[in-house]
């Protein structure tokens, strides 16, 4: 086909420019869906996982193998009656589960797929991102604080500390990678690692980015501000209905966001061999949803004022000597 | 148990306190019953504290409404008495002390100085028979609503919901039952705030995940640690003890089961056996060994079921699938046998409900081949974690004199270090038979309390395999008149043993008038019935004493200064069930 008699079709406004917005936005759009979609399923395929590892079938009935669950879940979560309490604070109320949704699905345009597919190239990408992280603990804080409930309260205020806590030094564990790619873009980031994977150089980096990945989304043995057996869900005990699946499916999109940036920042994103780039980079951020999973299944849960001191103690120091010998290395290698 | 001992120890008394003590009745509970007057009873108490070999624990404290009681010849004149029954575990005796009242004046003073866990069963015997305890700290009722009226185990309270009005509830009567258990700080001392910050006071239950049934702890906490809390607990309460007296000695059995729910017939057992005593069943070898087994294996699925909720209280939430897979295989056996799972009831006054099927040592087998590994590894991947050590070791600690002080028995004693185990020290049901050993702990913390009861488990594995090679032949019941139901061969053979096999059947067996008790080493810690009849079809009272209500009274005691997430991990410790503490 004759891309150019294409073209003449093309009516007067629509000039290539314009042309070219619409496609990255019907592409953004489809991306952020598939991310969407991508956790909601998640949600089917940890409660399989889980089962498979914990000696049962888990949810097996809906549709072959239990295909369909997700269709029922979202029906019945659809359904179910939307209730606020009469004694929370109405608008914050439904103000949080937006923010938990939003901030976390925003930070999806910085994460390049493939060589071509991604929704934005910015050159301030990782900080677009912690940002993001940061506006997020204000989902958990207000949801918690609206509830006007006291585990909810206590949930979020175990969830405030815990994520400054670890965002602090989730910053810092990132620096390392960005000083030696040199660059804040994830795309750079991701061509840098053509030779070698981060993981490799940033070892320390990769262990204390993934811990700060676990705490920043509430995943266990993180999910201090939840903790069934001690506050009863915490933060989001008063939600229902979509709400709470806004909370739920958030959750997940957490999980997604952070598998996908571990395998960008030091797995190499999409580089590997045969396969084609988004392939690989479907299948790298698959095992670390795999490891989110195995970690909710294997671990028992520390106590919250140890995972703070963990924090603090531990992974701090760990972050601020990477980056110290990063920096000497590259200092060494290329003397001003 | 020495007599000897006992009898010099009785003699002691006598003539330090001469005429305070009233007499001694004769029993069929194993331990000296004195009566002792009312004046007399705390100076009492504190002497038997203070002996050489000294009743370290208050075992049990109840009461009983005399005043319809036909058999009590030689006992002092009471409307109702007051029971106390000490444990001395240096000297492995009992002593059961009794106190008349008239029923004008129900007063007596309290013991909380000499025996702190006397506080929430004085408040058990004012709720139930309105006894009052003059210096008490805080009576109120424990058992039944704040808003109810009378008290349920004087024999003139009605016992069935057909001898009152139906029940109803307005919407009015609701808010006034929820008011009544609104939480009110300064009724149990407690300050609202401090330095001008006020304290969160939080409702942990009576519907929370940890909670382990319907069981409520009010917390008062500063952040996320806690300063004070108050176990409150009666909404599993159903008057077990209340129906004793409505059910003949036989169709109570079904109702034992349901005390400590998760231990099956282990429940029958102390009961079955403090009514053999009064009726002088000596059962067969066969029946008392296959009550050992079957004992044993509902040890097991305890266990397992504290083993998987333990481990799921800290977070861990894969063990309990693991745990009840081998449950399942236990109740597999268990079903096969007795022909039911959780609850069989399948002891008999006398024996057991029906021999063990063809084969039963096949299935056994085979389930006690299973557990071992399993059991390796429950340890090597929870015991030996770090998380899980961090989150037990040197939590909820308490040492041997502590449980004295709060009547803790059982593996939770043990883990102090505390060997006293009832199966070793007063064998019952043969247990002298078997070779086994009993697991001790150190520091008493939630960490020995549960590896502690692992290794129970590969104990009574033990046992159960030594039942499987060794299970003696003969009959699994008694030849006995008063053994229920009587043997069924031996109906059709003559109009006399019809006769008595109609009795028993339609109206039960009629039990000589006396007292018995049993305690045996229950799942949880040990469990005692002590029975009284007046020569009836029905016991006179039931008294269940149980091992999970002492340990909720200790709460407070051991959760000052920690942080809700220990509260969490120690309740998963204890091994409760609230069936069991409310009774």
């Amino acid at each position: 086909m004759d891309w150019a008699m294409l073209d003449n079709l093309r009516p007067a406004w629509l000039n290539p420019t314009l042309l070219a917005t619409v496609i990255a936005m019907l592409e953004a759009v489809a991306i952020l869906l598939v991310a969407v979609l991508v956790s909601a399923v998640m949600t089917v395929v940890e409660r399989r996982m889980l089962g498979l590892w914990q000696d049962r079938y888990g949810p097996n009935r809906v549709g072959p193998f239990g295909s369909l669950q997700l269709i029922a879940d979202m029906l019945k979560i659809f359904f179910k009656e939307d209730w606020i309490p009469p004694f929370a604070d109405r608008t914050i109320f439904l103000l949080a589960p937006g923010i938990a949704m939003a901030s976390l699905l925003l930070s999806f345009v910085i994460i390049p797929i493939t060589p071509t597919l991604g929704v934005a190239d910015w050159n301030i990408g990782l900080l677009f991102f912690l940002a993001m992280g940061g506006i997020n603990v204000y989902s958990v804080l207000l949801g918690g604080w609206s509830s006007a409930n006291k585990y909810a309260l206590i949930g979020s205020m175990r969830s405030s500390a815990q994520t400054i806590s670890y965002e602090v030094f989730m910053g810092l564990s990132l620096m390392g990678v960005v000083a030696t790619a040199g660059s804040f873009n994830l795309r750079e980031i991701v061509e840098a690692q053509a030779g070698l994977w981060f993981v490799i150089p940033q070892f320390l980096g990769f262990c204390t980015f993934l811990i700060a990945g676990f705490a920043t989304t509430h995943r266990h043995p993180f999910d201090q501000p939840e903790a069934e057996q001690e506050l009863a869900d915490g933060y989001h005990i008063e939600y229902s209905s979509m709400k709470f699946g806004m909370f739920f499916i958030g959750e997940y999109v957490g999980m997604l966001l952070i598998s996908a940036l571990t395998v960008t920042l030091f797995f190499g994103g999409w580089h590997g061999p045969l396969l084609p780039p988004f392939v690989w980079f479907a299948l790298k951020t698959g095992v670390f949803l795999l490891l989110f999973i195995l970690a909710r299944a294997a671990l028992p849960r520390p106590r919250y004022d140890r995972v703070m001191t963990f924090g603090w103690i531990v992974c701090l120091p760990l972050t601020l000597l990477n980056l110290l010998v990063t920096g000497a290395i590259i200092l060494l290698a290329n003397p001003a | 148990m020495s007599t000897d001992a006992t009898a010099a120890i009785v003699h002691t008394l006598r003539e330090r306190f001469g005429d305070k003590l009233y007499c001694e009745q004769p029993t069929l509970t194993g331990m000296p019953v004195l009566w002792v007057r009312r004046e007399a009873i705390v100076e009492v108490l504190a002497d038997l504290r203070r002996l050489s070999e000294p009743f370290e624990m208050l075992y049990d404290l109840t009461a009983v409404d005399e005043r319809m009681r036909s058999h009590r010849d030689g006992l002092p004149a009471a409307d109702f008495s007051v029971v106390y029954q000490l444990l001395s575990v240096s000297g492995n005796r009992d002593i059961m002390l009794k106190v008349a009242l008239d029923e004008r004046d129900l007063s007596l003073p309290t013991v909380i100085s000499v025996y702190p866990n006397a506080n929430w069963y004085e408040r058990e015997v004012w709720d139930m028979f309105g006894i009052d305890f003059a210096g008490h700290p805080n009576l109120r009722r424990i058992l039944m609503p704040p808003t109810w009226n009378g008290h349920p185990l004087r024999k003139d309270h009605h016992a069935r919901a057909t001898e009152f009005d139906p029940y109803t509830l307005t919407v009015e009567g609701q808010d006034k039952e929820q008011d009544a258990l609104r939480f009110v700080p300064e009724d149990w001392g407690m300050q609202r705030e401090r330095d001008g910050a006020e304290f969160m006071f939080l409702n942990l239950g009576p519907n929370h995940p940890s909670a382990h049934g319907a069981f409520r702890v009010v917390l008062q906490l500063d952040g996320e640690e806690v300063i004070d809390c108050v176990p409150d607990i009666g909404y599993h309460h159903r008057g077990a003890e209340k129906m004793g007296e409505r059910q003949s000695w036989h169709s109570f059995i079904p109702y034992t089961d349901r005390i400590d729910y998760t231990g099956g017939v282990m429940n029958n057992l102390p009961y079955v056996l403090a009514v053999e005593k009064l009726a002088g069943i000596q059962v067969t070898d066969r029946a008392a060994t296959v009550r050992v087994m079957m004992a044993e294996l509902f040890r097991i699925t305890s266990h397992l079921l504290f083993l998987g909720t333990y481990l799921q209280d800290l977070g861990a939430m894969s063990p309990v699938f693991f745990t009840f897979t081998d449950r399942q295989k236990a109740y597999h056996v268990i079903e096969a046998i007795t022909g039911f799972r959780m609850h069989p009831a399948w002891f008999r006054i006398g024996g057991l409900m029906q021999d063990l099927p063809q084969g039963w040592d096949r299935i056994m087998q085979e389930f006690v081949n299973w557990m071992p590994a399993r059991l390796k590894e429950y340890e090597r991947t929870m015991m030996e974690n770090s998380l899980v050590r961090d989150r037990t070791r040197h939590i909820a600690a308490f040492d041997t004199q502590n449980a004295f002080d709060w009547g803790i028995t059982g593996p939770n004693l043990r883990a102090t270090g505390c060997d006293f185990d009832l199966r070793k020290k007063r064998p019952y049901s043969g247990y002298e038979n078997f070779d086994f050993e009993v697991p001790l702990g150190s520091n008493g913390d939630a960490f020995d309390r549960g590896q502690l009861r692992i290794e129970e488990m590969r104990q009574s594995l033990r046992i159960i395999q030594q039942c499987i090679d060794h299970m003696p032949a003969g009959d699994f019941k008694a030849d006995h008149p008063l053994t229920t139901p009587p043997p069924r061969e031996r109906m059709l053979e003559h109009i006399e043993t019809l006769i008595t096999h109609f009795l028993q059947v339609s109206w039960g067996p009629v039990l000589p008038a006396n007292e018995s008790l049993q305690m045996v080493e229950a799942t949880k810690g040990i469990n005692s019935y002590y029975l009284t009849s007046d020569g009836s079809t029905m016991s006179y009272r039931t008294r269940i004493r149980t091992p999970s209500f002492p340990n909720l009274q200790q709460i407070p005691a051991l959760m000052r200064g920690g942080f809700v997430p220990d509260l969490v991990a120690h309740l998963g410790s204890i091994d409760f069930v609230m069936a069991d503490v409310d009774r």
